[in-house]
């Protein structure tokens, strides 16, 4: 396979006040070996050797685990591959003459920073709401064998468990709810021995706080769960509306 | 701890920190398989991977905390693999004969790091942290002798910060990022490190890099990071290159596959020199092996750097296996291929997809290539067994100290040692130190040292930006990441160590006249970071390199060529080198002052390490 020219249609957005538009990059000699990024890089550079601002975007470790990239391409999160972060995204997945849109996360507890990156604060707050187990560190702790837990549990919790935050499950949803994000970590704790005795508390305080942010509600569209790199399953959404339920009926 | 805390991470959340990618495990002694594992054999084993150039009684003492932590992580609710009984799975790891390595799937370092970040976000929820994501520690602040707070810059707004406080502490990773290519995160960086080292924190043992035998070959120019393969194909994959160069030549020009070389024409060259430890040799030596048969023109792929990581024996072998399982009688090639490949994929199905993606080949059907990449780094910020720096009040944690893993870091021990340091050492030290300084009031930030740090920031981020130079930051990097890794890589050697330092010089003094950093100050600029942290990694690089060319001997991730056994293996040399190089800033890169911490072994009695 020869090296590519593309047209790319990319958000260029100065700063979070700032009114964004759609600008026109196209770029030549794009080889199919690169990920989506590399080629962004290689745009860049040549933004900077022409002295022009170059592209704002978010990523890190470039191997799909931080959950830090987060574009939206061809009006899909994460691009047309299932199960990747747009970061294992690759140009071989696109042709000679493509035309590629590409656009930040949109939602409204979302803010553009600048161009492609967007502010997830929401995120941290809604897990120090009570995305957690109420331990404390110290050296008198129980032996980790001590509660055995059965490999079922584990691994459905560890499936929960693998959400990398990267935000495209709002993004994706038409709500712009924030549910399977929301269900992951409650559903990942509650599934756990350790984590059980917070159960109630934590859906109550996670979904108020999810709410607080502005996060749209959830309809059962599915959008989300397609879209996410992770895979994580609308049956975390499920149990997460069983412990809100059995929390708000016992709250009273 | 009822103490105020102010957290800072670079990312947009705490969550994404580099560790969140560490894949294979966390090593603990709790001996549940009843294998014969024991404190002592952990520690036994670190000190001797390490090839006696770590101190042992910080390294008993992280084998004593290592149970605690697996323990700790349960309580928070991190799911490690289980087994049907319910209780917790181990697995044999990285070159050691017992299984004491926990972990969660391939995701062991997410999973972790997601613990921590849990309880972080509590403490954040009940304000008694303040964390600060997406800023940068540019500075450490020094009053009388003690570190006193820092300086920040907020990477969404471009506003210089000053916080004040009573104790610092980095934590800030590794620094594999120098020779820019790595299977590091794009952001990691020494430049927190580095300030402290410039304000008077030693460096130690900074030449000792670890580069990792299992990695995705770079594919092109482009090529941005590096991928790392899990180590533990290495249990099923079989190592080789061609025995013949006119193979290796035709594999190169695309006219053979490595399919159509005939299995006496291979040269499984690990099991040849090694035939105790064969594939699983530890990895420097592994890496070693295949960069001395790739120089020797045997190497794979279009650039010449890759050997195959061959699972073809592997899925036959289990695939007969399998066949007398199910009772097929004999069965056909088709059917045991059909069947091997499905247990093969069982074990390491993900990675198998994670090389097809970025490779886009399928790696059941062709071997895949391989080739050693930078990973870690033992060396950091020198720590006292309190692991305070030698500036009072100044902690350093995590890979960005130099401890416990001496010339060589054995795999699934960096999780357990950051983990050790933050949950088990540093609650005792730091409260230790703080006692003193109970009476001293809230850190005045509108002091004079915050002052000056703060205008010495300013100022070199105005010269960043008004330079006016001709080329991007990444050229700079990339010429830089080249000298390290043809210089003071895998093998270094005299010659090209004062080669590198002349060169690191060059490069630095054209990056100061000839950036161009495009933006402003005030303002989310990707490029102004960039720009700061090659920078600070021009004046490591050359202290990297004074730190191979002084230690004349090879010990773990250290090879210098001029000392080796005949046979091609590492040569310590333990009358004149077991020591730690801490070295002191003096305002020069090229003239950093040595000085010797000697390493006493009163438990471990050393010997050349051999895995013939
Ligand atoms: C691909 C890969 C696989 C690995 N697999 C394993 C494994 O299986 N087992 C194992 O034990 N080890 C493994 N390791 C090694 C291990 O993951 C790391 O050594 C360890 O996680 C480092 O942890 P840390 O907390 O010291 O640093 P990090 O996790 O890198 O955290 C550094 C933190 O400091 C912040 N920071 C850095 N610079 C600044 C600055 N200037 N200002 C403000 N904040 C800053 C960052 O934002 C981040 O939060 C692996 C490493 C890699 C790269
Ligand atoms: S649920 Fe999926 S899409 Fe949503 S944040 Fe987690 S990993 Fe991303
Ligand atoms: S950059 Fe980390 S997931 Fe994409």
């Amino acid at each position: 396979m020869g090296n590519m020219k593309l047209n790319l249609k990319i958000w260029r957005q100065t700063g979070p006040n700032a009114k964004g538009q759609m600008k026109d990059y196209p770029v030549n000699d794009v080889s199919p070996d690169m990920s989506f990024l590399e080629m962004l890089d290689v745009l860049n550079d040549n933004l900077v050797r022409k002295n022009e601002d170059p592209i704002a975007f978010d990523h890190d470790c470039r191997e799909g685990i931080c959950g830090m990239c987060s574009l939206f391409i061809n009006g899909e999160a994460h691009g047309p591959a299932r199960g990747i972060t747009t970061c294992q995204l690759h140009m071989r997945r696109f042709k000679d003459g493509d035309t590629i849109h590409v656009e930040p996360w949109r939602a409204q507890p979302f803010p553009v920073i600048k161009d492609l990156a967007t502010d997830r604060g929401a995120f941290d707050r809604i897990q120090a709401a009570g995305g957690f187990v109420s331990i404390n560190t110290s050296g008198n702790l129980v032996d980790g064998n001590a509660l055995p837990i059965p490999k079922d549990d584990a691994d459905k919790a560890f499936d929960a468990a693998t959400c990398i935050g990267c935000g495209a499950c709002v993004a994706t949803c038409p709500n712009g709810s924030a549910m399977l994000f929301v269900a992951a970590k409650v559903s990942q704790l509650s599934l756990l021995p350790q984590g059980r005795p917070e159960a109630k508390r934590r859906a109550l305080a996670m979904v108020e706080q999810m709410d607080k942010e502005g996060f749209g509600n959830c309809s059962n569209t599915g959008a989300c769960e397609i879209e996410c790199p992770k895979q994580i399953s609308l049956e975390h959404i499920a149990r997460l509306n069983r412990e809100y339920l059995v929390a708000t009926v016992t709250k009273e | 701890m009822g103490y105020n805390v102010k957290a800072f991470c670079y990312q947009d959340s705490a969550r994404r920190a580099h560790s969140i990618a560490a894949q294979g495990g966390i090593n603990a002694a709790k001996n549940y398989q009843n294998d014969g594992d024991s404190t002592y054999r952990l520690f036994y084993d670190t000190v001797k991977g390490g090839d006696y150039r770590a101190r042992e009684a910080n390294v008993y003492r992280l084998a004593e905390v290592s149970a605690n932590i697996i323990d700790q992580c349960v309580a928070q609710g991190v799911p490690f693999a289980r087994d049907y009984g319910g209780l917790l799975d181990n697995r044999s790891f990285g070159g050691v004969q017992v299984s004491r390595t926990f972990y969660a799937r391939g995701q062991t370092g997410q999973q972790l790091l997601l613990g921590a970040y849990s309880a972080l976000m509590r403490q954040v929820g009940k304000g008694a942290v303040q964390m600060f994501d997406r800023h940068e520690m540019l500075d450490v602040v020094v009053v009388d002798g003690k570190a006193r707070g820092i300086i920040a810059r907020n990477l969404v707004t471009g506003e210089i910060e000053r916080h004040g406080a009573h104790a610092v502490l980095i934590c800030t990773g590794g620094y594999g990022n120098v020779f820019f290519l790595s299977t590091n995160a794009m952001g990691c960086n020494v430049t927190a490190a580095w300030k402290a080292h410039k304000r008077g924190a030693f460096f130690g043992n900074p030449c000792y890099t670890q580069i990792h035998p299992t990695c995705i070959p770079v594919s092109g120019t482009h090529q941005s990071k590096l991928t790392l393969m899990s180590e533990s194909l290495r249990n099923d994959g079989r190592i080789w290159v061609p025995a013949k160069l006119e193979d290796a030549k035709a594999i190169r020009e695309g006219k053979k596959k490595g399919s159509d070389i005939a299995e006496a024409d291979r040269d499984y060259y690990l099991e040849r020199r090694y035939p105790a430890f064969g594939n699983l040799v530890p990895r420097d030596v592994a890496s070693r092996a295949a960069k001395e048969r790739c120089d020797a023109g045997f190497g794979v792929n279009q650039t010449g750097e890759a050997v195959y990581l061959d699972f073809g024996a592997a899925i036959e072998r289990y695939g007969k296996l399998e066949a007398n399982v199910k009772k097929i009688e004999n069965p056909s090639k088709e059917k045991i291929t059909e069947l091997g490949t499905a247990v093969v994929s069982e074990k390491y199905g993900n990675l198998f997809d994670m090389y097809e993606n970025i490779v886009g080949e399928n790696p059941y059907l062709h071997a895949m290539k391989i080739y050693p990449a930078v990973h870690y780094t033992m060396g950091g910020l020198w720590v006292d067994y309190n692991l305070q720096t030698t500036v009072p009040g100044l902690f350093c944690l995590g890979e960005a100290n130099f401890s416990d893993h001496g010339a060589n870091r054995l795999g699934a021990s960096a999780l357990m040692q950051g983990l050790a340091d933050g949950y088990f050492v540093i609650p005792y030290t730091v409260g230790d130190y703080l006692a003193d300084d109970i009476r001293t009031g809230p850190i005045d930030t509108k002091r004079p040292e915050f002052e000056a740090a703060e205008k010495e920031i300013k100022g070199r981020i105005e010269h960043l930006l008004t330079n006016k130079g001709s080329k991007p930051v990444d050229d700079f990097h990339r010429r830089l990441g080249k000298v390290m890794w043809d210089k003071c890589g895998m093998a270094r050697n005299a010659q090209g160590l004062q080669e590198a330092i002349a060169e690191i010089r060059q490069i630095r003094e054209e990056f100061w006249k000839d950036v161009r950093v495009t933006g402003k100050a005030g303002e989310f600029n990707q490029e102004l970071e960039k720009a700061g942290r090659v920078a600070d990694f021009l004046e490591l690089g050359e202290l990297m390199c004074m730190d191979a060319l002084n230690r004349n001997e090879s010990c773990g991730g250290h090879f210098r060529e001029e000392y080796q056994t005949p046979e091609g293996e590492a040569l310590r040399d333990d009358a004149n080198f077991a020591y730690v190089a801490a070295w002191e800033w003096t305002g020069d890169a090229g003239k950093a002052n040595l000085h010797k911490e000697p390493l006493t072994f009163e438990e471990v009695k050393l010997t050349q390490r051999s895995y013939k």
